[in-house]
């Protein structure tokens, strides 16, 4: 630690003002930064103090994040190995080895493509580089189909950090998230690679059925009687699995179990706001009984209220996509409706609209969009309701 | 006309060339964005959205700069949509009579060039107080300052959305082979929206006194 310290120390002043690589100062200084935490404090106004800086806060993002991404490459080998019938003759490590070499591909675009052009914008503004990107560059590949082309993954990740963050200023200034924004691009750019049966399972044996249960629930839509049963009984009565997560999706948004691992870490360090992640399951639970009582066909009577909650990236959304500080909601009773929303049309679109099988990222999206009216509403309620004491008291 | 102007002096000059950068009516006074937006999925219906434009720009001004001294100015607007009304409804058959398919394409969006703002716009603030002349230059400067953009726009979508360019593929069959795709967002609307902001943002970065403080 210290010989590195010192290594920097040295270097430093070449990238001062002044110094040889002066250009080249921001990148210098996130490195720094990235490696120790800067001892610089303000020395005017009044500040909260806090052991943590955004750097760290990102690393811890990141670490809840790793439960999910471990299963997510688990899953890839488990789905690879069931489609072909040799998963009883595969060992675990080579279910999760497997799984590796086909996620890290996607994970390192993501940041090469991602932290390139976050680098590129901080250096010509004369800005410090943003962190932000530290926590997308991770949700990227975990909410991409693990069969999504590495040139796509590129392509939607720089529109994502251009259009979704640099343009409104960088990090915290977005007004939606940068990772939905990719995927949502991702989605409708290339819909033949995001969506339909094929792009779920790495190298799918062609006579197995790569359909997500996201995919066999909208079929229900049209079936009725026995068939609608039939379709349940193969696909989707097996919650347990959906639970776990070995089931085809995205990367890394299968397995409950692995998210609320991360959601527990995010509540603990107090970075992810349980109230939206509560309120999240609450939306989607309470449109979905409304769907179970009130329903007209085969997919809103037959799919409990709760199976929703473990099916495609409902939980994922709900973890690490509802909470993302910049886009959401800031306000305490603003995080419930906020919340209460997304779950509520995030069931509400997928049911409805079987062109958007997995609704949790337009739910979110469009969330997003309207988090500042909701504070806004929240606030001047706020300042209604202190101004009528006023009146009481004077 | 009493004064001895020549017919492209530097003022008249101006006329036609400042639309197209430092006030271009796309761009920078952000207007016609609706029809910026429908037609511009593919190059040849944008550039014929644009010689239209520019025709209806260019007549327009011609004919209120003539009645200018002659509309009584509280009806003014309708006299200016009466005429621009005319000119969109000659301009709309034409293109039924020579360029059917392309007539088809434009659908409505001809007819509600009578509504585009760019128009309306020119002939309050430049016909209604100049010589036929330089109202001219005025509508071609703007219309071709229009142009322009929907025609970048065009390329951009149809290049990226289509892989073809006035209808011709120009991706190499090769690139497909090796698994590229098209981007099926270029052609929605909303991707329209978002080059047009490029274009703003590329613009505005070149032109600094374009812009706005807040």
């Amino acid at each position: 630690m210290k010989a590195l310290r010192k290594f920097l120390d040295k270097k430093k002043p070449l990238f001062e003002k002044g110094g040889k690589y002066a250009k080249l100062q921001s990148t210098f200084e996130a490195f720094e930064t990235f490696l120790f935490v800067p001892d610089i404090t303000s020395k005017t106004g009044t500040h909260i103090k806090d052991a943590i800086d955004l750097k760290r806060t990102m690393s811890v993002v990141v670490l809840a994040l790793f439960p999910a991404l471990l299963f997510g490459m688990y899953n890839v080998g488990y789905q690879h190995f069931r489609s072909a019938g040799e998963l009883a003759a595969t060992g675990m490590f080579d279910l999760f080895l497997y799984g590796l070499i086909k996620v890290l591909p996607i994970i390192v675009v993501s940041y090469v493509v991602g932290l390139g052009i976050e680098f590129a914008f901080a250096q010509m503004r004369g800005h410090k580089v943003n962190e932000g990107f530290l926590v997308s560059g991770m949700l990227i590949p975990l909410i991409m189909p693990v069969e999504a082309p590495l040139w796509m993954v590129a392509v939607a990740t720089a529109f994502a950090v251009v259009i979704g963050k640099e343009v409104f200023g960088g990090t915290g200034m977005n007004i939606w998230n940068p990772a939905l924004v990719a995927r949502a691009f991702f989605f409708f750019a290339y819909p033949s690679k995001m969506s339909g049966d094929a792009v779920w399972i790495a190298d799918k044996a062609d006579t197995f059925s790569g359909a997500t249960p996201l995919a066999h629930a909208a079929a229900l839509v049209g079936a009725k009687g026995e068939a609608a049963t039939s379709i349940i009984e193969q696909h989707l009565s097996n919650t347990w699995d959906m639970f776990v997560g070995l089931i085809p999706g995205s990367i890394g948004e299968t397995s409950t179990i692995a998210i609320l691992i991360g959601a527990l870490i995010l509540i603990a360090t107090g970075i992810g706001s349980w109230r939206i992640i509560v309120s999240v399951f609450a939306g989607g639970f309470v449109m979905g009984t409304l769907f179970n009582l009130l329903g007209s066909n085969s997919y809103m009577t037959l799919i409990p209220a709760w199976q929703h909650l473990v099916m495609g990236g409902f939980a994922f959304g709900a973890v690490f996509m509802a909470t993302d500080p910049v886009s959401g909601t800031q306000t305490t009773r603003g995080k419930y409706i906020y919340g209460f929303l997304i779950g509520f049309l995030a069931v509400l679109i997928r049911v409805l609209n079987a062109g958007f099988p997995e609704a949790m990222m337009l739910a979110i999206l469009l969330m997003n969009t309207f988090a500042p009216l909701i504070d806004h509403f929240v606030v001047q309620g706020n300042i209604k309701r202190r101004l009528k004491r006023v009146k009481v008291t004077a | 006309m009493s004064d001895k102007e020549p017919l492209f002096s530097a003022k008249n000059r101006k006329l036609l060339t400042n639309p197209l950068s430092a006030e271009n009516p796309i761009t920078v006074q952000v207007l016609g964005i609706c029809s910026a937006l429908a037609i511009t999925a593919k190059l040849e219906p944008a550039i014929v959205m644009s010689l239209s434009v520019m025709a209806v720009t260019a007549l327009a001004n011609v004919i209120v700069s003539l009645l200018r001294n002659t509309i009584p100015s509280r009806i003014r607007i309708i006299v200016q949509l009466v005429v621009v009304a005319a000119l969109v409804i000659v301009v709309d058959q034409v293109l039924k009579a020579f360029a059917y398919n392309v007539s088809k394409q434009l659908s409505v969006f001809v007819g509600l060039i009578i509504t585009n703002c760019i128009i309306m716009g020119r002939l309050e603030a430049f016909a209604l107080g100049n010589k036929p002349w330089p109202a001219f230059l005025d509508g071609i400067g703007n219309g071709a300052g229009y142009g322009v953009i929907l025609i970048i726009v065009a390329f951009f979508r149809e290049l990226l959305g289509s892989g073809t360019l006035y209808g011709f593929h120009v991706i190499p069959k090769v690139l497909y082979d090796m698994g590229y795709q098209n981007n099926g967002l270029m052609i929605l609307p909303p991707m329209a929206l978002i080059t047009l902001g490029i274009i703003i943002w590329v613009h505005r970065s070149r032109n600094k006194g374009l812009i706005e403080s807040n």
